[in-house]
């Protein structure tokens, strides 16, 4: 393998070493949340350091492989993506963080009528699945799947949108769970930000595969309607 | 590409030493006061290419070439083309400096004298205006006439610039000019390139891909023989469309 293959090589596997932290993290908090596990939702807060030196370590890598190999055409926008996706799984681990920062202060599981109603469940197991097939579309340079994910995310989008007006319903019926309830909003409004996030991961790969720029072409035929 | 004037052009280019087929079918027009690189692995036909715009291949036993070659529209491979007219247009700077072993002032008013031209404020007026715009007037100024020899090897090829310059072409060819230089000379003269391209139509052959995407607008890249592809200089060197252009310039050829 050429120099420059291993090199790169080291950074996808960084990155993707950081991707299954990251899944594990979000995998813990929802355990978290539903269990009122106190003791793992410290864990999940201490470990969050660990995606950080993840995110550090890898930021320095494309520093030195930019110094080093000045990129161009496909290794360049193989190390822009990595650059760009190493932001966004930083972020989604921060949101595992604040989700187990939820969970610590529980004191009973969260009530099953509010997670149906609020269908908070459904959205973290799609969350979840997202970010995994979006580990593989990278891990397999696939653009087809990673097209796929930008479809997706109107899943979650569709359950952000209803939840202000169950939890609001929810909040007057049982005025005695409106601090959880609350949190069960924050928690939905995190769930959508990381379908957001894994939206422009899957752009990423479709940029560093494909040399198209995909983000915010969704938007724009919108506005022409 | 657009509508700039295109000084140079090839349509339909062959060129053969003797059986071997050098180039094959090359199209290519260039814009005015445009840097246009050539990449290329070595033998891909590249200089020999930038070769044909001044007709320096006339003198290779068995070379010929098929199609035409265009400067401002004009045929210069046509019959009534003077290669002496022809190279007053088109100046050359080769890859290893090369000044003749006289003085500085002799060495930039060479071309001139050649020309018929003796008056000393002519000359002395050429060499200050070809020296500054080869950048290297302040280092030079209080010493025209000791030897080009005694100058290092960057100011060398700074000086064969302001040689070429001093003939006043609208052209400028350029074979790997800064690949003998040091870090510095190379800079300066790449700074140099930037510069002249306001008045110069620049071509350079390059085997350094940063080099050429530091200087020049358009990239054509050969390989063996054709013209593989040809496009903007980001595009090249950001999202290639062809396979061999791709592992050439990421350094995965072969």
């Amino acid at each position: 393998m050429p120099h420059i293959d291993v090199e790169l090589d080291k950074l996808k596997t960084r990155l993707l070493e950081m991707w299954d932290l990251v899944e594990y993290q979000l995998q813990s908090g929802r355990e978290a949340m539903l269990n009122a596990d106190q003791e793992l939702a410290k864990q999940i807060i201490k470990r969050d350091r660990k995606v950080n030196q993840f995110d550090v370590k890898i930021d320095r890598m494309c520093e030195n492989f930019f110094a080093l190999f000045t990129p161009v055409a496909v290794d360049l926008r193989m190390v822009l993506a990595v650059l760009k996706i190493n932001a966004n799984l930083e972020r989604i681990g921060d949101t595992a963080e604040g989700i187990a920062r939820f969970a610590k202060k529980l004191e009973a599981p969260v009530s099953q009528d509010l997670l149906e109603l609020t269908m908070l469940l459904p959205m973290y197991e799609e969350a979840m699945a997202m970010f995994a097939d979006c580990r593989v579309a990278f891990k397999n340079n696939d653009p087809v799947l990673a097209k796929s994910l930008l479809k997706r995310d109107k899943t979650l989008d569709k359950i952000y949108r209803k939840s202000d007006g169950i939890v609001t319903k929810f909040m007057v019926d049982n005025p005695d769970k409106i601090s959880e309830a609350l949190a069960i909003l924050s928690i939905i409004k995190k769930l959508e930000r990381v379908g957001d996030q894994v939206t422009n991961i899957a752009e990423e790969v479709i940029f560093y595969r494909e040399a198209k720029v995909v983000k915010h072409k969704l938007g724009r035929k919108k506005k022409k309607d | 590409m657009s509508k700039k004037h295109h000084k140079l052009e090839a349509i339909n280019l062959d060129a053969f030493y003797g059986d071997f087929h050098a180039l094959k079918g090359i199209n290519i027009a260039m814009e005015e006061k445009n840097v246009t690189a050539f990449i290329g692995p070595s033998g891909c036909g590249k200089s020999t290419f930038l070769r044909t715009f001044n007709r320096m291949n006339d003198y290779i036993d068995g070379f010929r070439t098929e199609g035409d070659i265009l400067l401002d529209g004009r045929d210069i491979y046509a019959k009534d083309v003077r290669v002496d007219e022809l190279r007053k247009e088109v100046g050359m700077v080769f890859q290893k400096p090369n000044p003749f072993p006289k003085s500085i002032f002799e060495n930039v008013v060479y071309g001139l004298k050649i020309q018929g031209i003796k008056k000393k404020a002519v000359l002395e007026e050429a060499t200050e205006k070809s020296l500054r715009r080869a950048a290297l007037w302040d280092e030079v100024k209080d010493k025209l006439d000791k030897s080009a020899l005694a100058l290092s090897g960057g100011q060398q090829q700074r000086l064969c610039i302001a040689r070429a310059l001093a003939i006043s072409p609208s052209v400028l060819l350029m074979d790997e000019p800064a690949s003998a230089l040091d870090p510095l000379s190379t800079a300066k003269i790449e700074e140099l390139i930037y510069e002249l391209k306001s008045d110069y139509t620049i071509v350079i052959v390059t085997h350094n891909m940063q080099q050429a995407g530091r200087v020049s607008d358009n990239t054509a890249f050969f390989y063996m023989g054709e013209l593989v592809e040809y496009a903007k200089t980001k595009t090249m060197f950001t999202s290639p469309q062809d396979n061999r252009t791709q592992n050439y310039i990421t350094g995965r050829f072969g």
